[in-house]
């Protein structure tokens, strides 16, 4: 455990980034996805077809394929992302690390969808119907009646996908990202001598973040459950 | 007994020598040959390691597969090719056992399961760009140097950076569990890790990352490869001593190597797999470096 602690710091910017690239593809997602099931779960045809399409081909890919294509993919045709260099404090978001959030939300979004719609196939017809019959649009629809049911109901499937992906983040540690992941390497490399407490106190680290997530997660549950 | 061996050395060396000199320089895929010698009886100590392996005729030696110049294998070829590859036909062949048959393997060690390969036995030796590290000599048992080499920066031909002290705050490209990516950060600049040398190398092409850092001799390898593209920049701002490890419970080893690596020294047979191998792209042969005692038994 001393080689943890002795590099405390090193190890708690590792964890910045990999927290960081949760939050910003987790909630890029989410928006994504949203709109997504929107549109699959919607009365425009070539939309619904359209989303389906999206959700069947990056359903499909693993996930290091999809980050890899905006990794090098990209590159290779001028995007290299050189637009994005933000820093906040000591971490530096630079384009490899728009490039890997691009790909998590691309793929997550896949999934975000897909969980959403489980949602909404929960939500009974019914409410939709009754939404229509007093003269709301698609729209309101949507965001009034069923949207709002439908988040409810996909909580735990939502809270799956984003545990996924929070872990999903260690793919960024071999494509330019020095987050949890390539900092373990790091440290296995260096101190050869405690391999197994860096990697003990590394997956520790990790199963504390996803139960903090899975706390978060059971304790909306029961906020928004229906009496 | 002695003296015939320095002659034998010294004529075989001679002869290569003369061969090489009208030869082509030889194809980078093929290593040198080098012959089994004899072992007579006593040569090992009764109940060594090196007995064992000789009484055995069969070695086991951990390599990297993915490193041109050093420990590298394509998927064509059956064994591996590069310097740590040559130093190890060397040690080979002082048991008795011919390097190029099928008595050797050469198992792929990638950097994170050498110390537990040697650990638990399963490889006998390990020549894998293995830096001698204090902290690793606490698992495994280390000695060399064969190779001392030092970390330098590639960059894009055409870039005005002239070495690591340009790219403080710039993202620098290295492989993820090197020592070379905490370098990079310890000279102020951003790591960016890799899976692969070759990935950092297309990032550096396609102008994702501004420079990538390792040891010169594996950039020395990639420039090779992307010729007018790469450059290899700066001064070495690390010194990395590359050596042979072995197992702890098998402390007789570290005299058994360190003594074939000063032979090899004397004889030349070094500066020739030196030229074979890493020469192949522009670097001098330096001279041999000094090897560490070995730990008392």
């Amino acid at each position: 455990m001393d080689v943890v602690l002795d590099n405390a710091s090193a190890v708690a910017l590792a964890f910045g980034y990999t927290l960081s690239l949760f939050v910003v593809a987790g909630v890029l997602s989410g928006i994504f996805g949203t709109l997504l099931a929107a549109m699959r779960v919607g009365p425009v045809a070539v939309l619904s077809r359209a989303a389906a399409i999206y959700v069947t081909l990056v359903r499909n890919t693993p996930l290091l394929i999809v980050i890899i294509f905006f990794r090098f993919a990209g590159p290779k045709i001028g995007l290299t992302w050189s637009f994005v260099d933000i820093s906040i404090g000591d971490l530096n978001l630079n384009n490899l690390y728009a490039a890997c959030v691009v790909g998590l939300t691309v793929y997550t979004t896949a999934f975000v969808c897909e969980a959403l719609r489980s949602g909404v196939n929960a939500v009974d017809l019914g409410q939709a119907e009754a939404a229509r019959a007093i003269g709301l649009p698609f729209s309101g629809v949507m965001r009034e009646v069923v949207l709002p049911q439908a988040m409810r109901a996909s909580v735990p499937p939502l809270a799956s996908v984003q545990i996924a992906m929070l872990k999903n983040t260690t793919v960024c540690g071999v494509l330019g990202v020095l987050e949890a992941f390539a900092r373990m390497k790091g440290l296995t490399n260096d101190y050869a001598s405690s391999r197994t407490e860096i990697f003990v106190a590394f997956a520790l680290i990790f199963v504390v973040l996803v139960e903090v997530l899975s706390f978060a997660s059971a304790r909306l549950e029961r906020r928004w459950r229906v009496a | 007994m002695r003296h015939t061996r320095i002659k034998a050395a010294i004529a075989v060396l001679g002869l290569s020598l003369s061969l090489a000199a009208c030869g082509d320089a030889g194809s980078d895929d093929e290593g040198r040959d080098v012959e089994a010698e004899e072992v007579e009886e006593g040569k090992f100590e009764e109940g060594t390691k090196m007995a064992e392996l000789a009484e055995a005729g069969k070695i086991t030696i951990g390599v990297k597969y993915d490193q041109p110049g050093l420990g590298f294998k394509d998927a064509s070829s059956d064994v591996p090719t590069g310097f740590d590859v040559e130093v190890a036909k060397l040690l080979v062949a002082d048991l008795g056992i011919d390097p190029a048959s099928d008595s050797v393997t050469w198992e792929e060690t990638i950097s994170d399961n050498r110390e537990p390969y040697l650990e638990e036995g399963r490889v006998d030796l390990v020549l894998a760009s293995y830096s001698i590290t204090d902290e690793r000599r606490k698992v495994v048992g280390q000695t060399g140097p064969y190779f001392v080499t030092g970390q330098q920066v590639l960059v894009k031909a055409d870039s005005d950076i002239a070495g690591i002290e340009d790219l403080k705050g710039k993202t620098v490209c290295s492989v993820t569990g090197s020592t070379s990516l905490e370098n990079v950060e310890a000279a102020g600049a951003k790591g960016a890790p890799a899976d692969t040398y070759s990935q950092c190398a297309e990032d550096v092409l396609n102008g994702t990352v501004e420079a990538m850092s390792t040891d010169g001799s594996i950039l020395l390898g990639l420039a090779a490869q992307n010729e007018g593209e790469l450059k290899v920049v700066g001064d070495e701002f690390s010194e990395e001593r590359i050596g042979v490890g072995y197992s702890l419970e098998t402390p007789e080893m570290c005299d058994w190597i360190n003594g074939v690596l000063e032979e090899s020294f004397e004889d030349g047979s070094w500066a020739e797999a030196f030229e074979l191998t890493l020469g192949g792209s522009g670097a001098e042969t330096p001279e041999p470096p000094a090897l560490d005692p070995c730990p008392a038994a």
